[in-house]
């Protein structure tokens, strides 16, 4: 192939190699990290939020829940479940329309971009957000608060594994339910009722057993529900657990969910995934 | 399939509902040609352009574009097909060497970025956000992205709508030095100058059907049109008269009014008014 400039001009062409598969992952990852950081809405509203409402339950519930075991070692658990929720599902439910809406998404699909480097770019920024946004929670929590970080090992484990699956789940689901919406200023009116909800019934604000019955069971159908109870695993004593609706923090059921609802919204990512909006055809 | 066809296409077909957007196309473009598909707003060019950029799946008909069938696109067709769509897409917080550097990292042979930034005009803005752009500026970056990846075949839907008439002029010369140096170009328009000054041939489509396809001097046999030849009467009136042989009346009238003919003009259809005559045509 000619190189695209005047014949006249004498050029050096260069022969750019394109980044590996891996390369072009990491890029997108930084890129979608840039734009985050940038966008000051997103800064404020989604690695903020947390960090305001344990301020706000800190003070409000300052005294203990039983056992020489102070609220915010409950509370911190449905704050940090409520801030990866925040990143992944409630961020990508809101974003990914304004971008579809915008045609960043067709014009990604009209270059020769493997699809999934797309996808990955967007889990980098999930992860790395919410990954800071989690140590300053605990960062926060423990200086204002005097927090109790886990002892052991297998608490930290616990606390990974749970982190990891939670956030994968409510990944999946916030691309998604993307799809949903038809314009970009729907996304945010279909996804905040969602997680706002789900907040409510998950125990997120409520220790979750002062909920009515039914109201839990609703939850459990849920992902949030389960990342906070794997959480509580980590951040309460042993002895807690008889405590939970299950008569403890049944760890096995808590995978169990998480996973399944990392299939179903791969499944539904897969099926119903757009680049373009409804009216591009 | 023909080595020297850039797109071929036969009886393409697309209907929204109960809309037919594209009613049966034929057409060839060549290897190295300057394309414009002209027609009014709703004509279905951008329907077309998109199902030969792989964006839309076809109805019916046969489509080969660069020896691929666009409806299924793989990674190394897509690097040799640089599009610039109707509506830009934007990263509002990304400045403009940043969108265009990130871009370049997806293909195998890309361009410089800093030169295709220096080649679109938006070398002053290199750092600047891309929200701040104008509306004409914001046009440079989609064709800076479009030619990134040195494309062999360049997609152009609508690309100087909301230039002013200086930034067309230079955008124009930027697509003559694409196609000097063998880019094949399919751009749509509807400005008839924009057609007329860089399309080696013109497709003009209305109603979802390609009308006519000439080079754009020849559009509706433009040169073989009957002139039309008018003068002033005496009595003041304006008479006309329509002859494939003007020169032969313009004698006869000169030696009847014994010298000067008053109000004496002598015209051919503008390609305006063949274009008018088409797509009035069509509807």
């Amino acid at each position: 192939m000619t190189t695209t400039t005047k014949p006249a001009t004498p050029v050096t062409v260069t022969r750019g190699r394109r980044p590996g598969a891996g390369a072009l992952a990491l890029r997108q990852g930084r890129l979608e990290i840039t734009q985050f950081l940038r966008s000051r809405e997103s800064v404020v509203f989604t690695m903020g939020f947390p960090i305001i409402m344990i301020l706000i339950f800190a003070s409000i519930f300052s005294g203990e829940i039983g056992g020489g075991v102070k609220f915010t070692q409950y509370f911190i658990t449905g704050m940090i479940a409520t801030g990866l929720m925040t990143v992944s599902f409630q961020n990508l439910g809101i974003w990914i329309p304004i971008e579809r809406d915008r045609g960043v998404l067709k014009r990604y699909r009209g270059t020769p971009m493997p699809k999934w480097v797309w996808f990955a770019g967007k889990v980098i920024m999930v992860v790395a957000i919410g990954i800071a946004e989690t140590a300053l929670l605990l960062a926060v929590a423990v200086a204002l608060f005097d927090l109790d970080l886990p002892g052991t090992a297998a608490k930290w484990f616990t606390f990974a594994w749970v982190a990891a699956l939670g956030v994968t789940a409510c990944t999946l689901c916030g691309i998604a339910i993307s799809s949903l919406a038809r314009t970009a200023r729907s996304g945010s009116a279909v996804v905040t009722p969602v997680s706002l909800v789900l907040q409510f019934i998950s125990g997120v604000f409520f220790v979750f057993t002062d909920l009515p019955t039914w109201m839990q069971q609703v939850a459990a159908l849920f992902p949030l529900k389960w990342m906070c109870q794997g959480l509580r695993s980590v951040f309460l004593p042993e002895s807690f657990g008889a405590q939970e609706p299950g008569g403890s923090f049944e760890l096995g059921r808590v995978a169990l969910v998480l996973g399944l609802w990392c299939v179903i919204g791969l499944v539904l990512c897969l099926t119903t995934f757009r680049w373009t909006t409804k009216r591009d055809g | 399939m023909d080595d020297e066809l850039a797109i071929s296409v036969r009886g393409l077909r697309k209907a929204y509902g109960d809309n037919v957007a594209v009613a049966g196309v034929d057409l060839d473009v060549h290897r190295g040609e300057v394309f414009a598909l002209l027609g009014p707003n709703g004509a279905g060019k951008t329907t077309t352009v998109e199902i030969l950029e792989g964006y839309r799946h076809r109805d019916a008909g046969e489509v080969s574009v660069l020896g691929t069938d666009p409806a299924r696109p793989d990674a190394d067709w897509r690097s040799r097909v640089g599009i610039v769509l109707q509506g830009t897409g934007e990263f509002d917080e990304l400045t403009v060497a940043e969108v265009i550097r990130h871009f370049s990292g997806f293909y195998p042979d890309a361009d410089d970025p800093e030169k295709v930034i220096e080649r679109v005009g938006l070398a002053g803005k290199a750092k600047a956000r891309t929200h701040t752009l104008s509306g004409g500026q914001k046009r440079r970056l989609d064709v800076a992205l479009g030619i990134i990846g040195r494309p062999e075949l360049l997609f152009l839907d609508e690309p100087t709508t909301g230039f002013d008439p200086e930034a067309r002029r230079e955008f124009w010369e930027l697509i003559r030095d694409l196609a000097a140096a063998g880019t094949t170009i399919v751009l749509t328009t509807h400005y008839l100058d924009e057609a007329e000054a860089l399309a080696d041939r013109v497709g003009v489509i209305a109603g979802g059907r390609l009308v006519e396809v000439a080079a754009p001097n020849r559009l509706g046999n433009r040169q073989e049109a009957l002139a039309t030849v008018s003068w002033r009467t005496p009595e003041g009136t304006v008479e006309s008269a329509q002859s494939a042989t003007p020169t032969a009346l313009v004698a006869d009238l000169a030696a009847r009014h014994g010298g000067e003919v008053p109000g004496l003009t002598v015209t051919r259809p503008t390609l305006e008014d063949v274009y008018l005559t088409m797509i009035g045509h069509a509807r």
